[in-house]
Parts: structure tokens; C-alpha cells; sequence
């Protein structure tokens, strides 16, 4: 064989890692943390979510009893919280798998059939891009009331035009040439296309995005609890935790500062993760 | 030129048909409105009674024409709290958020901008850093936290500010500066990879390279061209003048529109949110067509081609 | 002569292209009234400059492109409308190799799974059958299986291009269209695997669309050359004496202008004019204004390809008009 060959250092593609920063770590570390309290939450919990000890009503947290102090009605704030981040972070979770997943498939629609569908699909992406989604959301549920499928659904709802303007920008430049058009003529269908050729190679730049658009859904999901729309009692999540809390903000404050916490860090951690993944993954996005 | 602009009203006219739509649609799909708006409790021939009157027998497509055009003459029901027009309602509450979102506007302008320049023109600097921290904490730190932070810390501990309700010029303080910091933050971000984007085009490296004073290679290179997607986002803030602070409004107990949106949704008072939701709209659509003429001005691409954009 | 595998009846294709927003829209004739036949086994090479709608005639032929008039036939059958079920079945019996072997690769796949893809796509064998068939393949394309193991990237031009034969060969098709498979290569890789090519076709009975621009690869493979100009064939032959005896004008500019060792230099024939627009295509005789022999004909009256003896087939009024006896061939 008399062709050049190339170095044997290419051969393999693959994210490497030669040093993570201090900050990824931490906040890689806070996120896994995040995800085995949502696991684990009702296990690890020292008492149950709705329990009341009226006798250690708005107790300070440092005792014993209740590491992070009570709440008005005696029920032990670390349990909430534990529960709370596992509903939070369903929520989010669901949320941004609905939308990534509707947001992807309009787009290679889009790309695929052209015409009117893209024309069609381009205009929604414009229309949910120019209105505020909360105003949307607040209007949803009023009109439609309130549980929990209807409130994942909804949060779905949130973001879906970042992906698709995305996978049909790319899918469109894959089909035009290259290895979309060759696999076409091998006789693949088009669903094997998109689903095993396209979409991998367009997925880093969606990784990238879905994780900006999760800590968004998760501050817009605490928003509405907070406003006494979002999650409803019994049930308990972040922005819940920290509604109730605002009535006690002089004489408990306690109640709102755990959850409010909560949420700032992991947003954070998750941000972190997603700037440095960008960096990694896609250079071409700087 | 002018086919830029026709496409760009065209896009706004069809937006604010699809804000329509999705209001009807999502009256309707949630119930029936008779019943929603009389309540269960109504005897069978009121309901009918109303039904007829609303015409709500007609077939879909009827009642949506209907729809449109009472929304056109500006008929938009009336509240189920008070009975008042719901436009009324709301027209009065306009006054109260605005003179928190404006005053907020100007100080999310003054701050952030200039720290987005700043800390783009002195990448890497200490300031760079701490306009980066800060603007990362607007970021992740949403606004009722830090409306309650605030509160928390002025209000109660320092017991320098009121924690709620509208009485005084003191009780606006906390609420535009709450807004203020965040949409500072977003907008010190946004600013600097705007300029970082620019500041790395070849066409900065080839003027200084030519001699042209540093100053002026980012006033007349620099600022212009990072001007146009800052105008984007400007003109999102803008859109949002009216309905933007509903947390806030809530955590201060503002009477302004936000508030009003938060109650009317949780009283399920339809004819309040769908008012709301349609000025939102007709605002958002306004501001971003606003930004699509200055868009054809500032752009000289635009300008020349005269064409697809 | 074998019976033909490939039939092209009197091919036609036009795109319409606007100019600017508020420009007329023109048609561009790409492809105009082509007709080809292919025996089965043998290769037939398609020449032209960039336009003459070359790449569009192997498109429409392999079926990837639906004709706007005329047909394709294969095998007796014609070839089934792009995009459904009895397309894709047919795709097992024709491929297509391309110009640039790194766009026609998936960047993140190992080529032995590329390779594997048409043997998974139509369900051809079981997984170990598959296994065996890719390392064959690589082996009669002269690479191994350590080869097979790397990413399109970490692969020279030359390799790619054996990569991507090997893929178009898995299913054992019967007819393979090449669009400039070695355009893109080094000079000193062309020849390998232009001779790779020439091996396959003789070992499994390969029928060949050969096109090109570049006449030396053209004449190195095939039986018979075609010359396409602005959409039309002007000139169609057995390849050595096609390129011993041009007689259209363009033929013969076209082969002085590329070096053949043993012919000298001299007499070389320069065209004057632009080099052609689809877009704007003369009237009467498509390449008049650049002919260094046209007459007023040429300017009116569009030539018909018509034969000459043996097989040749010119369309040029020089030669089968009635002035034909009064000039000098070239």
C-alpha cells in the first residue's frame, strides 16, 4: 500500500479528558448527588413529606430532630427538600425530554419534506420564540387547570423551537450532500437515515443545548410553583417550598432559604456543565 | 426594501393569528365555556340561554370567525370577579407595572451594557471576571429568590425598606431593583459575546492592523456591528415592558398587570387571562416589528439587498 | 456484443432558476434529449467540462433523479420512481460512487460498518454471513480488516474511495455509476485505483457510467466514450478510436488538449469564448460560438447525432452535413 497513511493518534473519536476543572467537578459532583436524593428520596428521608409535629412548629434548624428546622405546620423541612428536588428534577427531566424530543422530530419534518410543513413548522418556532412562555403557561393553566401529566407536558412545551431550528439546520446541510445522499442511494429509508446517520452526528450540538434549556425549565417550573400554579399540594417542589416559605420570611426564614438554595446551586452546576461541555464538544459554537 | 418589511408585517399579522387561534383553542378544548363561565350550579335554561347568545351551536369554524371579530372590536368579556369589562380591568393596572418596568428598563440598560463592553474590550481582566460571576448568578438565581433575598436582607433585617404594597415611592425601590439586577445580568451577558463574536472577526485585526486608533476601531467597528443582535434582545425587553414582572409584582404584592394575570389564573377568570394574553401579544409583536425596521436601518446588508433576510 | 444492461431513451431534464428575487425564472436545459445504450460488462465513459450536464445524465440514469421525458430502462425494466419501496429494492443491483469519498462517508461510524450497511439494509444474510462478506470485501479492494476498523477521517483520500467501493459492491450489484470517482485523488493514486476498478469489473462482470472530465482516466477504462456538451451528446464512439480520430470540433479540442505521450505538442487547439452556460445556451449549434470551424449553419440549424461508419456517432453539421465532402476531416 503506497498511500499515506494518517498517525494512528486520530483512530479512534472521543471526548478526551485531560483535565476537568475544579468548578465541572464540583458541580458534576453536586448533580449526581441531585440525582440519588431524586432516587432515593422517600428512603433516605428522616420523617414523611406531609408528617406534622405540631409540638416543634417553625423550629430552627441545627437540632436534632430536624437538621433543617420545621416549617408552620411541624413538618420537617430536610424531608420536603429531599422530596421536592425529586419532583423538581422529574419535572425538569420529563420536561426536557418532551421537548428535545418534539423539538427534533419538527425539525427533520422540516428539513425533510420542505414545502409547506417546513414553512409551516418555521412558523410556530417563530411564534413560541416571540411570545414570553410564561405568560403562555399561566394561560394554559387557567384554561386547563392543574396536575401533574398536564404540568410536564406543558414545561415540555418549553424550549422545542431551540431544537428544532437546530436539527433542521443541520439535517438540510446533511441532505444536500455527503453521507445522507449516499446512504439514501444505498436504499435505506428515510427513517434509518435520519435515526442512525443524522441524528448521532447532530447530536453533541444538541446535548449541548438541552443543557441550557434544562436549568431554564427548572427556574421557570419553580416560578410557577412559587405563584401557587405550578405543583400543587399535597405534593411539594422547590418553588412550592419556597412559596410557603415567603409568608414566614420574618420569623422562619429558614423554611425558603433550603429550597431557594437548592435551586440556584443546581441551575448553577448544571450551567457549568453545559459551558464546558460546549467547549469540549463544539468547538464551531464558540 | 420594501418586499423586507412586507414579509416582516406579514410574519406579525400571522403570529397575532396564531395568539388568536391558541386562545380559542384552548377555550374551547378546556371545557365548555357556559359552563365555565356561569358555573355548574346554573339551571339548564340559562346555560341555554347563553349558549344561544355566544353562539355557541354554531358550527367551529363560525365560532371562530365570531371570535375573531368580537376580539377585533376589543369585546373581550368581562371578569367573573367583578363583572367589570375585562379590558378595563386591565387598562387600569397598565400604569402600576409600568412605573416599575420602565424605570427597571433604563437601569438594566445603564448597568448592563456598559459592563457587557467593558468586560468584553478587557477579556480575562478582574472586572471581566466579576461581570461574568455576577452575570452568571442573574442567571441562575431566579427572580422571586432574589426579590426574597432582598426582603430578607433590607426589609427584615435592616428594616430600611417596606416589603410590600404600593403606598410610597420607597415601596417601588426593592421590586425595580429585583428586576433591574436580573435583566442587568442577561443583558451584561449577552452584550460581551456579542462584542467577543465581533471583536474576533478579521476585520478588527485588519483595522487596527492599518493603524486606526484602538478607540476607534471599536466605535465605528465594533459597537455598530454587535449593536444588531443586542437590538434583538432589547426589543424582547421591550415586548416585555408590560408583563414582565409578574414574580415580582406577586412577591411585593404591586397592584400592576402581572399581579392581576397570577389572581385571574388562579380564580380561572378566562376573559381577564385571554385579555392579558392578547396584549401581550399585540406588544411582543409591535416591539419585535419595531425591531425588524431598525433592523433594515442598522443593517447595511439589508439596506443594499433590499431582499431575503 | 452482450445484450444491453442499460437502456437511456432520449433523456431530458430542465431546472428552473430565478435570478434574484424579482428576475424571471429560465429554464436550464441540464440534460437534452440523451440516449445511451450499455452492454452488460462493459464501460461506458461520459466526457465533458463542468455544465454539460454530465453528472445529471448519471443521476437520472442510475434513477436517482426522475427524467422529465424520456426513460431508463434496466435489465428490460424501466427503473422505478425515486423514493419508494421497488426504488430502494432496486438500488441493490445499481450504486453510485462519488466524487468526494469523505462526504459520502459518515464521519463517526468505522468504515467496516459503512461497509456492512447495504447487507443490513436489505436484509442480505446473517450477521456472521455479513461479517464475512465485509472482510471480503475489503480484501478484493486491497485493504484489511485493520483497515476496516478506523474512522473515514483517520484514512487517506485513496482508501476512502476503496472504502466506498467496497460498500457499493456489497450487495453484488450489476451496474455501478462512477461521477468523478478520482477527480479528488493525488495523479499518482488515480491510476490505482482507477486499474482497482478495471480489476473488479473484470472479475464480477461489472457494467460501467464512467464519467469524467479528465479523458485520460476515460480512455484508460472504457469500451466506448460519449462527449457531452450543454446537455446533448455530440459525439459517441469505441474509445481508442474516438480518441485517435475526433471528429467533432470539440472532441478534437478536448484531446489535443490533454498530453498523451507520442504525440507532440503542436497543434494544439485553443477554444475562444466563454466556457458554456447552462443558463444561456446559444441558439442552433450549442458550441458554435466557440468552434473554430463553425459556418452560418451552425448558428441556425441544431445538429442531429447521426452515424458516421463503424460506430461513431457526431452531431456537427461539419461532418455529416452536405458539406462533409467539401472539408478536411481533422
Amino acid at each position: 500500500m503506497t498511500d499515506a497513511t494518517l498517525k494512528d493518534a486520530g483512530v479512534r473519536r472521543r471526548i478526551s479528558l485531560p483535565a476537568i476543572p475544579v468548578s465541572v467537578v464540583l458541580a458534576i459532583s453536586w448533580i449526581v448527588a441531585m440525582l440519588v436524593i431524586a432516587a432515593l428520596a422517600e428512603k433516605i428521608a428522616p420523617y414523611g413529606y406531609t408528617q406534622l409535629d405540631l409540638r416543634n412548629r417553625l423550629s430552627a434548624p441545627g437540632n436534632v430532630a430536624h437538621w433543617l428546622g420545621t416549617d408552620e405546620l411541624g413538618r420537617d423541612v430536610l424531608s420536603r427538600l429531599l422530596v421536592s428536588i425529586r419532583i423538581s428534577l422529574l419535572i425538569a427531566f420529563g420536561a426536557t425530554a418532551i421537548s428535545a424530543v418534539v423539538g427534533t422530530t419538527l425539525g427533520f419534518l422540516a428539513a425533510h419534506f420542505r414545502g409547506v410543513i417546513e414553512q409551516f413548522v418555521l412558523m410556530l418556532t417563530d411564534f413560541q420564540a416571540s411570545m414570553p412562555f410564561l405568560i403562555m403557561a399561566l394561560a394554559v393553566l387557567a384554561f386547563f387547570g392543574n396536575s401533574l401529566p398536564l404540568l410536564i407536558g406543558l414545561m415540555g412545551m418549553f424550549g422545542w423551537e431551540r431544537y428544532a431550528r437546530i436539527a433542521r439546520g443541520l439535517a438540510i446541510s446533511a441532505n444536500a450532500q455527503g453521507y445522507a445522499a449516499a446512504v439514501r442511494q444505498l436504499g435505506a429509508t428515510p427513517a434509518r437515515i435520519y435515526l442512525r446517520h443524522i441524528l448521532p452526528n447532530i447530536a453533541s450540538t444538541l446535548i449541548v443545548s438541552t443543557t441550557l434549556v434544562f436549568p431554564e425549565v427548572i427556574l421557570m417550573e419553580s416560578g410557577l410553583s412559587f405563584l401557587g400554579l405550578g405543583v400543587q399540594p399535597p405534593m411539594t417542589s422547590l418553588g412550592n417550598m419556597v412559596g410557603y416559605g415567603r409568608e414566614y420570611i420574618t420569623r422562619a426564614p429558614w423554611i425558603m432559604l433550603a429550597p431557594a438554595t437548592t435551586i440556584v446551586i443546581t441551575t448553577l452546576a448544571v450551567s457549568v456543565i453545559g459551558d464546558w461541555l460546549r467547549d469540549r464538544l463544539d468547538p464551531t459554537l464558540q | 426594501m420594501g418586499r423586507y418589511f412586507a414579509i416582516r408585517i406579514g410574519r406579525a399579522a400571522l403570529t397575532i393569528v396564531l395568539v388568536v387561534t391558541f386562545a380559542f383553542v384552548v377555550l374551547r378544548l378546556s371545557g365548555d365555556p357556559a359552563l365555565m363561565i356561569l358555573g355548574p350550579e346554573a339551571p339548564p335554561e340559562v346555560i341555554a340561554a347563553f349558549r344561544k347568545a355566544w353562539g355557541l351551536d354554531d358550527p367551529i369554524w363560525f365560532q371562530y370567525l365570531d371570535y375573531f371579530s368580537a376580539i377585533a372590536k376589543g369585546e373581550l368579556g368581562r371578569s367573573m370577579r367583578d363583572g367589570r369589562p375585562a379590558i378595563q380591568l386591565v387598562l387600569e393596572r397598565i400604569p402600576a407595572t409600568l412605573a416599575l418596568t420602565l424605570p427597571a428598563f433604563f437601569f438594566k440598560v445603564a448597568l448592563g451594557i456598559p459592563a457587557g463592553i467593558y468586560a468584553a474590550l478587557h477579556r480575562g481582566s478582574g472586572i471581566d471576571r466579576a461581570v461574568m460571576m455576577t452575570a452568571v448568578a442573574g442567571f441562575t438565581v431566579p427572580s422571586f429568590v432574589l426579590a426574597l433575598l432582598l426582603v430578607l436582607v433590607f426589609a427584615v433585617q435592616l428594616g430600611w425598606l417596606p416589603s410590600g404594597g404600593q403606598d410610597s415611592w420607597r415601596h417601588a425601590i426593592l421590586p425595580i431593583v429585583t428586576l433591574s439586577l436580573g435583566g442587568a445580568a442577561v443583558l451584561a451577558r449577552f452584550t460581551r459575546s456579542a462584542m467577543l463574536e465581533v471583536l474576533g472577526q478579521p476585520y478588527i485585526r485588519t483595522a487596527s492592523a492599518k493603524g486606526v486608533p484602538w478607540r476607534k476601531v471599536v466605535t465605528s467597528h465594533a459597537l455598530p456591528n454587535a449593536a444588531i443582535p443586542t437590538v434583538t434582545i432589547l426589543g424582547f425587553m421591550v415586548g416585555t415592558l408590560i408583563a414582565g414582572a409578574v414574580v415580582v409584582e406577586s412577591v411585593f404584592s404591586w397592584p400592576g398587570v402581572g399581579r392581576l394575570l397570577v389572581v385571574a389564573v388562579a380564580n380561572r377568570d378566562l376573559a381577564v387571562v385571554q385579555c392579558i394574553l392578547l396584549l401581550v401579544a399585540m406588544t411582543m409583536v409591535t416591539s419585535n416589528l419595531i425591531v425588524d425596521f431598525l433592523y433594515g436601518f442598522l443593517d447595511p446588508r439589508l439596506r443594499a439587498k433590499g431582499a431575503h433576510a | 456484443m452482450s445484450a444491453p444492461l442499460v437502456e437511456v431513451s432520449s433523456i431530458s431534464r430542465s431546472y428552473s432558476m430565478r435570478s434574484g428575487m424579482f428576475g424571471r425564472s429560465t429554464a436550464v436545459h441540464a440534460v437534452d434529449g440523451v440516449s445511451l445504450t450499455i452492454p452488460k460488462g462493459e464501460t461506458l465513459g461520459l466526457v465533458g467540462e463542468s455544465g454539460s450536464g454530465k453528472s445529471t445524465t448519471g443521476r437520472i440514469v442510475l434513477g436517482l433523479e426522475p427524467p422529465d421525458r424520456g426513460e431508463v430502462r434496466f435489465d428490460g425494466k424501466p427503473t422505478a420512481a425515486p423514493g419508494t419501496q421497488a426504488w430502494r429494492a432496486q438500488r441493490a443491483h445499481m450504486q453510485m460512487i462519488f466524487q468526494d469519498p469523505l462526504g459520502a462517508l459518515d464521519r463517526r461510524l468505522p468504515v467496516a460498518t459503512q461497509i456492512r450497511e447495504p447487507l443490513d439494509i436489505h436484509g442480505v444474510g446473517t450477521p456472521a454471513e455479513r461479517a464475512e462478506r465485509v472482510r471480503e470485501l475489503l480484501r478484493s479492494v486491497e485493504l484489511t480488516p485493520a483497515h476496516g476498523a478506523r474512522y473515514p477521517g483517520a484514512l487517506s483520500g485513496g482508501q476512502r474511495q476503496r472504502i466506498v467501493l467496497a460498500r457499493a459492491l456489497a450487495t453484488r450489484p450489476d451496474f455501478l455509476v462512477c461521477d468523478e470517482p478520482v477527480s479528488a485523488l493525488d495523479v499518482s493514486i488515480q491510476a490505482q485505483v482507477v486499474n482497482l476498478l478495471a480489476d473488479l469489473q473484470a472479475q464480477l462482470g461489472l457494467t460501467l457510467l464512467f464519467i469524467s472530465h479528465d479523458l485520460r482516466v476515460v480512455r484508460q477504462i472504457s469500451n466506448v466514450v460519449a462527449v457531452m456538451y450543454l446537455g446533448r451528446i455530440v459525439e459517441i464512439g469505441s474509445a481508442d478510436d474516438l480518441f485517435a480520430r475526433p471528429e467533432h470540433p470539440y472532441t478534437q479540442a478536448l484531446v489535443s488538449a490533454s498530453p498523451a505521450p507520442g504525440r507532440r505538442s503542436a497543434g494544439r487547439i485553443v477554444l475562444a469564448g466563454d466556457p458554456p452556460n447552462p443558463a444561456a445556451r446559444p441558439q442552433g449549434c450549442a458550441f458554435h460560438p466557440r468552434c473554430p470551424r463553425a459556418i452560418a449553419r451552425c448558428a441556425t440549424e441544431t445538429p442531429v447525432l447521426s452515424a458516421v461508419g463503424g460506430d461513431r456517432q457526431v452531431a456537427c453539421h461539419l461532418v455529416t452535413g452536405p458539406q462533409a465532402a467539401t472539408l478536411d476531416a481533422a
